[in-house]
């Protein structure tokens, strides 16, 4: 079938829809070429397809909006914002919540979520805390042997809680908002009866002095391991089978079933990832701040998830990106630095950030419709 | 003159006090289009599944190319050269044309890293869409992005892309406008010129009479009766599945089903 066979096809095709968007007119004989971007030949359909990708690419809409409040804040107050002591503070403050929300952009992409991710993060900082506290001295010389265990010990705590809440969504079809309400609430509690409610402080001062607090030619340890993490995951996300399954999944989990794809056991390991990821912040927070933090995340969840939302993910599933997720992150963490430095009410970014979500989401709703109008 | 293809012999399937199909008999040879037609409640669905191999018959024996065939499920009905266009078409609509097609049976870069070799699957995909006589925009589009008819040939397109005998097309252009709609029945046309069978499952009368070698008619979970696709028209089909008619042999049909059938 040749080309301009299937341009008249497309046209008839388009005609009888009275609704269909203006878009269309480009292919309406007479017009093509003249005013459509393209040439005639790669013409119509490519740039229409063009367009439309622009209008879906979420992440292009988040990068604006970060460059425009770094923009803001550095007009707004010359040479305060934005110095690289800054930018490494926010980095390395972010940390932890960008390694959770790792593995919170698998989560969203398979349409599941996770609420569990502040918890676990503590209860995993709880457990390495308190191995930590059971060697000589309380742990606080111990070499790097010891270091080693505990951390591994707070990255398996994490996927095995995660692994745990992913085989009951996945085998039990208990739905992941309540699985990981009830894995929240049970961290949470676990972590308090192991410690008694006040924070384990025994900190190795190895690990508080590096990976907490050192840097590297400039750049902190916690900006270039969550960094390094980001980079990593996201390659997965975008190069392999598990990063494609995760979005087929989220996309349309029955078409993926009967593509002959373990649907359950993906997203079995999912949520074990999100787990082992959030055990891996537990580590960092616990050698940034030199204590278990305890009270501290209990807004982890929606920190993160907002942070996965703002980079263009959609809950529905099914779409997203590990770069978004990045951007995402930063927009809180930026508004808040220059709302301080700014010395504006700080509490004006909680205004703020649910002004932008609320608007992310509307903006997702309506792309779905438009597509599925076509 | 066609090589022998699937038959299936007194296919049994009860679900509760339903009997869904009663000794239901069914043959699709290869290089063929065989229609499988019958009323609502006929049984198409339930036959059509026990053949893809999605659900375990009571009773009966199914043959491939003279062999026996136990299908324990849609995986293992695929390892038989047996694929199935769904009516929903299972797409997934954030992914790629080229993602859909291979999903599920991903080309890799490097195997043991689960590395996917997406420029390879994207050539593929053009080759596939080309071989098929369509035309993608784009193969890197999301599939959800597509038109109806697009969307339908991709799906399609991975069915033809990897099913080396038979393929199940359950009512492909019940959605589609009329050009689109020909577009597939080219297309199948074009599948059965490459040696595939092709079973299609459709309501579309007109549609059965211009693509169907065989007309294959279901009634109350059994076959009534079995056409030659160009000695059959429109009103003895009707009266086979609603069983006004009594079941007669091949040849006996008007013109009227000739005409159509050649076009």
């Amino acid at each position: 079938m040749s080309e301009p066979e299937f341009d008249a096809q497309t046209q008839i095709a388009g005609m009888p829809q009275s609704e269909a968007p203006p878009q269309d007119a480009w292919v309406l004989p007479g017009t093509t070429g003249s005013g459509s971007p393209g040439g005639p030949d790669d013409g119509p359909l490519t740039a229409r397809s063009a367009l439309r990708r622009l209008v879906t690419l979420n992440e292009a809409w988040t990068a604006i909006a970060l460059i425009a409040i770094m923009a803001y804040f550095s007009i707004a107050s010359p040479g305060k914002f934005l110095t690289t002591g800054d930018l490494s503070n926010i980095a390395a403050n972010a940390a932890p919540l960008l390694v959770m929300a790792i593995g919170q952009t698998y989560v969203i992409l398979t349409a599941g979520i996770d609420l569990s991710v502040g918890s676990v993060l503590v209860f995993a900082g709880v457990v390495a805390g308190e191995y930590y506290q059971s060697q000589p001295g309380s742990g606080t010389n111990a070499g790097w042997g010891v270091i080693l265990v505990g951390m591994l010990i707070a990255v398996a705590v994490g996927l095995a809680f995660g692994a745990i809440q992913g085989f009951v969504i996945a085998k039990a079809k208990v739905p992941p908002l309540i699985t990981t309400l009830a894995g929240l609430l049970v961290a949470e509690g676990i972590s308090y009866l192991i410690t008694g409610g006040s924070d384990v402080r025994s900190v190795p001062n190895r690990l508080a002095q590096t990976i907490g607090l050192g840097s590297v030619g400039g750049l902190p340890w916690l900006v270039i391991i969550s960094f390094a993490l980001t980079l990593v995951f996201g390659l997965i996300l975008s190069y392999t089978s598990f990063g494609r399954y995760t979005y087929a999944i989220g996309s349309n989990a029955e078409a993926a079933r009967r593509a002959g794809i373990k649907v359950d056991l993906h997203l079995i390991k999912v949520y074990a990832l999100q787990g082992m990821l959030s055990g891996a912040a537990g580590l960092l927070s616990l050698a940034y701040f030199g204590t278990t933090t305890i009270s501290g995340h209990s807004t982890d969840n929606l920190t993160v998830i907002t942070a996965v939302v703002l980079g263009g993910a959609s809950l529905f599933g099914g779409r997203g990106s590990m770069f978004g997720t990045l951007l995402g992150v930063f927009i809180p963490a930026m508004l808040l630095t220059g709302l301080v430095i700014l010395a504006v009410n700080q509490y004006w970014q909680y205004v703020a950030i649910g002004l932008v979500l609320g608007a992310a989401v509307y903006l997702d709703q309506f792309r779905r419709r438009l597509r599925e109008r076509s | 003159m066609a090589e022998a293809g699937l038959e299936a012999n007194g296919i049994n399937k009860r679900y509760g006090h339903v009997q869904a199909l009663d000794g239901a008999d069914f043959s699709a040879a290869i290089g063929e289009v065989t229609a499988l037609i019958g009323d609502n409640g006929a049984g198409k669905s339930t036959l059509v599944k026990v053949l893809s191999g999605a659900i375990r018959p009571d009773g009966g024996a199914i043959t491939l190319a003279g062999l026996p065939l136990q299908l324990s499920g849609p995986l293992d009905a695929q390892r038989h050269g047996i694929e199935t266009v769904y009516q929903d078409l299972a797409l997934a609509p954030d992914l790629d044309a080229a993602a859909n097609l291979h999903l599920g049976r991903e080309l890799y870069l490097v195997p043991w890293l689960g590395i996917l070799d997406r420029r390879a699957m994207a050539r593929k995909a053009r080759e596939v869409f080309a071989d098929l006589g369509v035309q993608l925009p784009d193969v890197h589009a999301p599939v959800g992005t597509l038109s109806g008819g697009q969307r339908q040939t991709v799906a399609v397109a991975r069915a033809v892309y990897f099913a080396s005998r038979i393929i199940f097309m359950d009512e492909p252009t019940a959605a589609l406008g009329v050009v689109q709609r020909g577009r597939v029945l080219d297309t199948i046309k074009r599948v059965r010129d490459r040696g595939i069978g092709v079973v299609l499952i459709s309501h579309n009368m007109p549609e059965v009479l211009a693509v169907a070698d065989r007309v294959e008619v279901l009634r109350l979970g059994r076959r009534v009766a079995s056409y030659q696709g160009r000695n059959t028209s429109v009103e003895e089909l009707v009266g086979a599945m609603t069983g006004a008619l009594a079941m007669r042999g091949p040849g006996q049909g008007p013109e009227y089903g000739a005409g159509r059938a050649a076009s």
